[in-house]
């Protein structure tokens, strides 16, 4: 019924398919945290001409899905730029737009939780703006950050099987290209499952000890 | 110092601030009183900077505040503000609480900025608490490090909105006595609080607001003892009680 031996013949390609599948989350939430946090600023802006465009920007790639923006910066955005298609790039390019936009939204929510005292309090002593963000906010609002960032990334982990369909080799591309060789469909598929949960369990205790850690630390 | 005319703020419809005008002498200590919503903090506010008014002018020193493209922060803590609620940072230690800006805005060497901070500390008792964190203060002793905190950018001036207020009573002494102690050095300070007696023990003048005007000022004899003004009356006769 499932046959090992198709899977560990397969192992190569899974195994580098998890590198690409890593690559592509990492790259993704590294990006997407750098920015996810200008956009924030942006959108937090006062003044509503400079906060539009970050809104619209959020608004763009939050409520179309990912599928569709692969499709199209993969088919479009790349070659017009590239001139020509180039799956890596656009895999990366789409995660990290994607992302930003939700990190956006997680920062701005970490940012809002530290009270305004704060900030009036580092103005009246002269503190810059800058100088009040990455010395007063930024450190107190990272505990907020961190575990909703956390979880970005399992969701990219799983969400760069989506860009398979444009031929990038991650981990779903080669449980495909498997699918079509040998005609089965349980050992492709179930060892792609496997390795996804695999990926996020281990990314979740990861970060679960770390949570701990910034605990013990107040 | 401060030279307050014709000020006005309004929060949408609602006229906070109607027609203030006023001075303040350099070494004046100013007790603000008046009912609660009758516009105190929001005065002390528009003075640092922390909201911006409608008309009028506030001058602090030749500089005008009030003017649009003012920035708070070139004030560089001229203008210290003590908050009800502390407002100091968690994330750093009582030290760097008092050293952050100094190094940062002033651009002080490290070295003298934090031997200034431990003289300070010592000043207002809490020599031994530099390398704790705020969390694990008491309210009083938070609200002495605020004051320290401000009193390392050597301001020109001290606004203090109701510092004691989210004290518990035992604690009330300790930062009224450091608030005395800075009366004694000259300081310039402009106080809003419900405290009286220690308002009649410091302060050169008492001014009364109430609907966003000031309503009465003049000596705290005068105003404690002699209110002129039924609403300045009214007020008092339900606080003293
Ligand atoms: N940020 C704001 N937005 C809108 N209205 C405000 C704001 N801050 C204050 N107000 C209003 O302005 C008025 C004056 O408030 P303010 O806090 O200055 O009074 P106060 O004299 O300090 O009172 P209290 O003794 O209670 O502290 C109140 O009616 C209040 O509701
Ligand atoms: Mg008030």
């Amino acid at each position: 019924m499932f046959d090992f031996n198709l899977v560990i013949n397969y192992l190569p390609y899974f195994l580098k398919g998890i590198g690409y599948t890593i690559g592509f989350s990492l790259f993704g939430i590294i990006f997407g945290t750098i920015l996810g946090f200008l956009i924030c600023l942006g959108k937090m802006s006062k003044m509503s001409w400079l906060s539009l465009p970050f809104k619209a920007y959020v608004g763009l790639f939050r409520g179309t899905p990912l599928l569709v923006q692969i499709l199209v910066i993969n088919f479009g955005v790349v070659p017009l730029i590239l001139g020509q298609s180039n799956s890596i790039i656009a895999g990366i390019l789409a995660l990290s737009l994607n992302s930003s936009a939700y990190i956006a939204e997680i920062f701005r929510s970490g940012i809002q939780s530290i009270s305004e005292g704060q900030g009036e309090a580092a103005a009246t002593l002269g503190l810059t703006n800058t100088q009040t963000m990455l010395k007063i906010i930024l450190p107190q609002a990272i505990k907020v950050i961190l575990p909703p960032l956390g979880n970005e990334f399992i969701s990219l982990i799983k969400d760069s099987s989506l860009a398979s369909v444009i031929s990038a080799p991650e981990v779903t591309y080669w449980a495909q290209a498997m699918n079509a060789q040998y005609y089965r469909v349980w050992e492709p598929y179930l060892t792609s499952a496997l390795i996804y949960l695999i990926l996020t369990l281990s990314i979740s205790g990861i970060l679960h000890i770390f949570e701990r850690r910034m605990a013990v630390n107040d | 110092m401060i030279e307050i005319e014709h000020l006005k703020k309004c929060f949408g419809e609602n006229i906070v601030l109607k027609d203030i005008n006023f001075k303040v002498a350099t070494n004046e200590v100013v007790v603000l009183i008046g009912p609660s919503g009758s516009g105190k903090s929001t005065l002390l506010r528009c003075i640092a900077k922390l909201e911006t008014t409608n008309e009028g002018k506030i001058m602090v020193d030749n500089v005008k505040v009030t003017d649009p493209t003012y920035e708070i922060h070139k004030m560089k803590g001229k203008i210290g503000m003590v908050f009800q609620h502390f407002n100091l940072f968690p994330n750093l230690t009582i030290l760097n609480n008092i050293t952050l800006s100094p190094i940062n805005v002033k651009k002080v060497t490290r070295a003298a900025a934090e031997k200034e901070a431990h003289e300070l500390l010592k000043m207002i008792g809490l020599a031994n608490k530099a390398d704790a964190y705020p969390s694990s203060l008491s309210g009083g002793q938070k609200q002495r490090v605020a004051i320290a905190r401000s009193m390392a950018m050597h301001p020109d001036i001290m606004l203090f909105d109701e510092p004691t207020s989210a004290l518990d009573p035992e604690m009330v002494g300790e930062v009224l006595s450091i608030m005395k102690m800075l009366a004694r050095q000259k300081m310039t300070m402009i106080i809003v609080t419900h405290e009286m007696g220690f308002a009649r023990q410091v302060s050169d003048r008492v001014m009364f607001m109430d609907g966003g005007k000031i309503v009465e000022q003049g000596r705290p004899e005068q105003i404690f003892d002699h209110p002129q003004h039924l609403r300045t009356q009214n007020f008092l006769s339900k606080i003293l009680v």
